[in-house]
């Protein structure tokens, strides 16, 4: 034994240490210290007293220990007109009902109005995570999904923040929302995403997550026409810690659709825990008062799973399943759901993968509340489940499934024009209010950059005094409009109007207002009304085709077109002659080669991309080598690899013959075996280098002296071949099989080798 | 009430009949106004009878809390920007130190810009900060 095998682990933990995976935490269940998803040791037994219309007692505490969130949630949320019939029901009889299709949603949201916060978490708590997934999907209250996507960079750079809006808006997002590094910059970052995201299209929601009171402000002066960082918390404590009250956030409630803003409120689990005030409850029973108190406060919906508590919630035992439990409680309460998957709860990519599945196929209002449109190290909220580097594996994940994600494919060839235009109508902006002048040089290396660490751009203290300036010369929304307009861009012009106009209305303030096409869509006019297959939001023939989309898919046309661009080169190194039909030979020392009828034909190069000229040139060299000669024939009867040798078999005097489709997959067979029990077979062409051909050759011939070699292996490092060739595979074997001609007999040809081998 | 959910949305179905809340008409909400200064930020302010047909709407689905917002942002739209703000700072934990500006808040309210809602809702959270100590100064 060598020193290479002294190990005191075994070595698979090894290569477990190094995935991703296990740079993630994993925290024990520990309810006396809120580490517990469901089961807190403070969490109480639901229940509600009622006298006199006024709620006396709820969830175990009586109205004289009510806390202030106690108070405001049996005030605000407890219907008392539905609390005795809802609070009588038991708990399995609702969590059936809810993944009952025969029972519709509005039957539920009723009942979840007179429902205390421990008696509502008790419910979704006995459902398991396919079991939300599907109450999610009939609860959610639009009918149609949609999508919302974080625009930000690491510099707040306004160039980039603009060119981002405007692909965000080309990848259809319902919604955006950006935040900055430095906080001073916020109104740079507004009126830049503004500008950005009016290129293209109407009506994209936008919102700059920023200290409270300031996100109101920036929202007065028409910038924003969402909010989503009302934050709520699950104790009194940590939310006093935030600095505010369920009062103070009714108030801020208000004061955005008072001035015809959307508005959604922000929870999630674990926030508490993060912010040390969690009272030894679970994460769900504290999210089950977040939303009881939302509701309350007439916000129209939330932004909750987790969202900045998703990692720590993740750690958990069952984290992942209580974030979805979560948002069906706020689904069932009848609020719009941002359903998190922002804040990226893993770095592990097989658990990204997982956490969004769910919710894709499910469906949700705002599927992220918060997409990464930006490269991770660009997101200033930090990154997200899905990011920039990420965004084609999703619009994949959207056709794998047919699952609407709101999202589609953008046009590699119109990306730059886009970005141009975005980035050129905010140094409009910019120069007609005397804020900034941009160089060429900045401008130019905005539009191509992948992110930020690319572009040489406005420093941060130039964007801290464009942010400034914006703020003190009062800009408003309608400056933007006008200088749009006045300088070229009126289109832009046009769409930020739409939504001035549209907030008049105040329609996009009804619960799970998004617009498209101009127009609103919410619960109000498209609820969902999911009552089994075939109601409910279906995946329009359209739609479909779009989802479908996906940059480089491959067809015949292509492949053929691929391999022609090697008829030339393959003309110049070797010609085949037919000789007419092949005569069975009694030459003991001739390893018969059958090809395929595409090979040298139609087809030119392996998989592996060798020419077949050289793959032939190897197997003759390794035939010769062990002191053979090599004849060719190409079977027309046949294109499958095991009959293509066996052919060869049969037909050599030997009685070994090698079969090769033009692919590249080869076989050496021998007479008298069945038709797939060969000697060796070379299956993944891919990874089927020349000097495993000539090594092939060899062993044939040794098979053909009567001795035994070793065989070849090729060797793998685990690659999805399937992944990566067989659609490939599939339309160049119909290429072959196109070609078969049933009873016509193998031909003998001639393999002339044009120049010098480089092999 | 179901006529209230069929008038919705008001962008689609009441459009002629859309004005701000001084009365500007959305008719006059143009791209040629602006470009003549002839639009000011209050005449893109949404109308409180604007937010009351939409609070009627929220109560037709049944959305009662949300329908209460809007009654109560009804209200709102007749405040300025800056008073909007003062209040909320009111109403975070210890910027007021007793109930008494939050009260006076409320009569101004009542009395100035007829806000009886508002003003409740104020008296509302001064007697729930005295009962749970949210007046104590925080550093």
């Amino acid at each position: 034994m060598t020193w290479r095998h002294q190990s005191n682990r075994w070595r698979r933990f090894d290569d477990w240490d190094n995935r991703p995976l296990r740079l993630d935490l994993f925290s024990k269940d520990d309810p006396s210290n809120g580490f517990t998803a469901w089961h807190g040791e403070n969490d109480p037994t639901p229940s509600l007293t009622i006298k006199n219309r006024l709620v006396t007692a709820m969830d175990s505490v009586s109205v004289d220990r009510f806390d202030m969130i106690d108070t405001f949630i049996a005030r605000y949320h407890i219907d008392v007109d539905i609390a005795e019939e809802a609070m009588a029901m038991s708990s399995d009889e609702i969590a059936r009902m809810l993944v009952d299709i025969n029972v519709p949603r509005e039957q539920l949201t009723r009942l979840a109005h007179g429902m205390t916060p421990a008696k509502l978490a008790d419910v979704v708590a006995r459902l398991s995570a396919v079991e939300l997934t599907f109450a999610y999907a009939k609860m959610r209250p639009r009918e149609m999904p949609g999508n919302q996507g974080h625009v930000t960079n690491a510099k707040d750079d306004p160039l980039q923040l603009a060119a981002d809006a405007a692909v965000a808006v080309a990848l259809g997002f319902d919604e955006i929302e950006t935040t900055m590094r430095a906080s001073r910059n916020s109104w740079s970052n507004a009126l830049a995403c503004c500008v950005g995201a009016a290129v293209g299209r109407a009506g994209v929601l936008f919102q700059c997550s920023s200290e409270e009171a300031e996100e109101l402000e920036i929202g007065m002066k028409g910038f924003t026409s969402y909010a989503e960082t009302v934050s709520v918390y699950g104790t009194e404590g940590a939310f006093i810690d935030g600095d505010d009250t369920p009062w103070s956030k009714a108030w801020l409630t208000s004061a955005y659709a008072s001035r015809g803003i959307k508005m959604r409120c922000t929870s999630g689990a674990a926030a508490e825990l993060l912010m040390g005030f969690h009272e030894a409850k679970s994460l769900l029973y504290l999210e089950a008062r977040c939303l009881c108190m939302q509701r309350g406060m007439g916000a129209q919906g939330t932004q909750n799973g987790g969202i900045d508590g998703a990692p720590l919630a993740s750690t958990i035992p069952g984290g992942v399943r209580e974030l979805l439990a979560e948002n069906l409680l706020a689904v069932w309460l009848d609020l719009e759901c941002a359903s998190g998957n922002d804040a990226r709860h893993s770095e592990s990519e097989i658990r990204v993968g997982a956490k969004i599945t769910p919710y894709l196929l499910a469906g949700s209002d705002l599927i992220c509340s918060g997409f990464g449109t930006i490269l991770k190290y660009d997101n200033s909220f930090n990154p997200s489940s899905f990011n920039g580097e990420e965004l084609e594996d999703f619009l994949v994940l959207q056709r794998d499934f047919e699952a609407d994600g709101g999202l589609r494919s953008v046009e590699e060839s119109s990306m730059l024009a886009l970005r141009q235009r975005a980035v050129d109508a905010l140094e409009a902006v910019f120069d007609a209010m005397g804020l900034a002048v941009p160089t060429s040089t900045m401008k130019q290396s905005v539009v191509v950059a992948s992110g930020s660490n690319e572009t040489e751009t406005f420093s941060v203290g130039d964007v801290g005094r464009i942010s400034s300036a914006i703020q003190q010369k009062g800009i408003t929304i309608l400056d933007v409009i006008k200088v749009l307009h006045q300088r070229g861009f009126r289109d832009e012009a046009e769409n930020l109007l739409f939504l001035l106009r549209l907030k008049l209305s105040g329609d996009f303030l009804q619960t799970s207002a998004l617009i498209r096409d101009q127009k609103v869509l919410s619960a109000v006019n498209r609820p969902n009304q999911y009552l089994g297959p075939g109601t409910g939001y279906r995946v329009s023939a359209e739609r479909l085709s779009e989802l479908a989309q996906i940059r480089g898919e491959l067809d015949k046309d292509a492949v053929i077109s691929g391999q022609a661009v090697h008829a030339a080169s393959e003309a110049k190194k070797i010609s085949y002659r037919d000789l007419g039909d092949y005569i069975p030979s009694s030459e003991p020392k001739e390893v018969v080669v059958a090809i395929s009828p595409a090979f040298g034909t139609r087809l030119f190069q392996t998989l592996a991309g060798h020419s077949l000229a050289d793959v032939l040139r190897c197997l003759g060299e390794g035939i010769e080598a062990e002191g053979m000669a090599m004849r060719v024939i190409r079977c027309w009867h046949s294109a499958d690899t095991s009959f293509l040798g066996l052919t060869a078999a049969r037909l050599s005097g030997s009685g070994i013959g090698i079969g090769i489709q033009a692919k590249g997959t080869a076989v050496i067979h021998k007479r008298g075996r069945l038709p797939h029990n060969n000697l060796e077979l070379f299956s993944n062409a891919p990874i089927t280098s020349r000097e495993h051909y000539q090594r092939l050759g060899a062993n044939a011939a040794i098979y053909a002296r009567g001795d035994w070699p070793e065989p070849v292996i090729v060797t793998n490092q685990g690659e999805a071949l399937g992944a990566r060739f067989h659609a490939r595979v599939a339309l160049i074997y119909a290429i072959e099989t196109a070609m078969l001609v049933a009873d016509r007999h193998p031909q003998q040809v001639a393999i002339t080798f044009l120049e010098s081998s480089n092999v | 009430m179901s006529n209230n959910r069929k008038s919705y949305p008001l962008s689609e179905n009441h459009a002629d009949e859309l004005r701000a809340s001084n009365g500007f008409h959305l008719d006059d909400l143009t791209i040629e106004n602006i470009l003549n200064d002839k639009v000011t930020m209050a005449d893109i302010q949404i109308a409180p009878e604007t937010l009351s047909h939409q609070a009627e709407i929220a109560g037709a689905a049944k959305r009662y809390p949300l329908a209460d917002n809007f009654w109560r942002a009804a209200e709102m739209t007749s405040l300025p920007n800056e008073l909007i703000m003062e209040i909320y700072e009111m109403l975070r934990p210890g910027r007021a130190l007793d109930r008494s500006s939050l009260d006076a808040c409320a009569e101004r309210l009542r009395n100035d810009f007829g806000a009886e809602k508002l003003a409740l809702f104020l008296q509302e959270a001064a007697e729930i900060y005295t009962r749970h100590g949210v007046f104590s100064k925080r550093f």
